[in-house]
């Protein structure tokens, strides 16, 4: 070689050298892997010695089942229900504890509100407003967390949702995605948020954005409680009441299947439009199954996942609370602020199966979903606080009085499942991708799939004559 | 010995069956994660099960299941064992 070397100067100018040097002997790579995996194996040869086959055979017939041609689909969708069913079934009676108590400190509260000689405004905000929206919130979210985030651990605990990515990998690839989509909207059952930023698990660029993109379709936690309150007045509410829990765990079921449905749609609509491209490798290690820790899922699932939500819930809801209390109680002529807008947006909201005042609560719940029916309710009561509803019926019979019919229900649960996503989501995928585009467009989709499928619904249901 | 006229796509490997790694005809970032799971040539795999749909499938390489697409194992070639 010459001895007439160029000195280098900066380190981008050593690091294209490096790159150069690398590329111009494609095998050199190569020849350091397997150099070091020949040394590993040198190493661990004689080092290592193997248990007997016993756990592996373990491992192969659980995956004869959980991944079979016949099974696997129908294990997926019953282990879902099952989560579903045991999270409704167990919720009740401690949201139902939890909202007693916490509404006879309410009662407390006016008490001493009123000893203290404070004016009726501040009553209102306070106690009326932001006290009232965050017992709701604690009584309806908390309960369902605590059930269906350990439950969901489990799962993830025990090595299954891998292999619920390998058993849907193929749709995934029709749509030009990667199977890896399924793993970062199961993270979107929790928190879309959290989904948005689990999308960095997949490698190729194109095939994230589409995972940011389409990961408020599977409902979020701050959505759940909504949608499950809904199918179990009026779903469940059609059947005779051994059933209801059943029926309403199987409508959440089928509509978190029909958000998995719209994500493949949208995936594939942006494969072939926005983000054009084949579909990419994907490389997925499918771990042993494992004895899950019990210890390690409580704390992960209550106190990383249910208090994360659950406080972030607590920080929107007191002054949403307020907000609302305000809106509601401040008059113009006759007429509330909040009845003014309802009646500005009635004509739209009603095109699309819903009214003006769910409409204007899915607005005002734009930054933490888990207030929508809060506010749906404070609306709903004109005397302009959030009721508390002692027990399901009692939210029936308000829903009712205010005109609502099956197809209100449905309508307000499929603009639930598929409307904008939260602030917050929106903020994870403005860090995630950089891009106010594509940010703008997480807001869009969704927005306008939840206004085309709602207006479809409610406009053939009306032509049917079956409202 | 021959390998060229033996050698086989990966995908084209039955379940149950062992083979060995003869070549990688990939490129750039899904080249380095295949050799980063030890998938060097002479390496033995053996093909474990499929998924509902026919595609991906299970490989178990160096006691570790890994899932592959057929257009990324079709393009490892390898020496049925």
């Amino acid at each position: 070689m010459s001895a007439a070397i160029k000195p280098m100067i900066t380190l981008e100018e050593i690091c294209t050298e490096a790159e150069k040097i690398r590329l111009s002997n494609p095998n050199l790579g190569d020849t350091i892997v397997s150099d070091i995996y020949q040394n590993a194996e040198m190493i661990a040869g004689p080092a290592v010695s193997k248990n007997s086959t016993d756990s592996r055979s373990w491992d192969y017939k659980l995956d004869d089942v959980l991944t079979s041609r016949l099974f696997g689909y129908p294990i997926m969708f019953a282990l879902l229900s099952v989560i579903f069913w045991i999270t409704i079934a167990g919720a009740n009676v401690p949201s139902q504890m939890i909202a007693d108590t916490l509404f006879a400190f309410q009662d407390q509260l006016l008490i001493w509100f009123e000893l203290a000689g404070a004016p009726t405004w501040l009553t209102g905000i306070v106690v009326l407003g932001m006290f009232r929206g965050l017992a709701w919130v604690i009584a309806v979210m908390l309960p369902p967390m605590a059930i269906f985030f350990p439950l969901f651990t489990l799962l993830e605990d025990l090595g299954y949702l891998p292999r619920v990515a390998f058993n849907l990998d193929n749709m995934f690839k029709k749509c030009r995605a990667c199977g890896k989509q399924i793993l970062t909207m199961c993270m979107g059952f929790g928190c879309n948020a959290a989904g948005v930023v689990s999308c960095r698990i997949i490698d190729s660029p194109r095939e994230r954005l589409i995972a940011v993109l389409t990961n408020n379709f599977v409902p979020c936690n701050g959505r759940f409680p909504t949608l499950i309150a809904i199918a179990t007045i009026f779903m469940g509410g059609m059947v005779v009441s051994e059933l209801q829990t059943a029926v309403a765990s199987l409508v959440v079921t089928s509509l978190v299947v029909l958000g998995i449905f719209v994500t493949f749609a949208v995936s594939w609509a942006l494969s072939h439009t926005l983000l054009k491209g084949e579909a990419s490798s994907m490389v997925l290690e499918l771990p042993p199954y494992r004895k899950p820790q019990l210890g390690a899922i409580f704390y992960r699932s209550l106190i990383d996942r249910t208090i994360f939500v659950l406080k972030r819930a607590i920080i929107m809801a007191a002054p949403a609370g307020a907000i609302t209390w305000m809106l509601a109680n401040i008059y113009i002529g006759e007429i509330s602020i909040i009845g003014y807008l309802a009646a500005w947006l009635q004509p739209f909201a009603y095109a699309i199966g819903l009214d003006g005042f769910i409409l204007l609560a899915f607005i005002l719940g734009l930054p933490a979903n888990e207030i929508v029916m809060p506010i749906l309710l404070m609306c709903y009561l004109s005397a302009g606080q959030m009721m508390e509803f002692g027990t399901l019926e009692e939210l029936r019979d308000i829903l009712i009085n205010n005109n609502w019919t099956w197809l209100t229900a449905v309508c307000t649960m499929l603009f639930c499942l598929l409307h904008w996503p939260c602030t917050t989501a929106l903020l994870s995928a403005y860090k995630e991708t950089g891009s106010k585009k594509w940010t703008f467009l997480t807001f869009l989709i969704p927005t306008v799939i939840a206004f085309i499928v709602c207006f479809i619904v409610a406009q053939s249901a009306r032509l049917l004559n079956l409202v | 010995m021959n390998t060229a006229l033996t050698t086989i796509p990966l995908s084209t490997l039955g379940i149950g069956s062992v083979c060995q790694i003869v070549s990688l005809n990939l490129q750039g970032l899904l080249r380095r994660r295949i050799l980063d799971l030890g998938m060097v040539p002479g390496t033995p795999v053996q093909c474990i099960r499929k998924s509902p749909a026919g595609d991906p499938v299970a490989y178990m390489v160096r006691d570790t299941l890994i899932a592959l697409r057929s257009e990324d194992a079709s393009q490892i070639h390898v020496n049925p064992m």
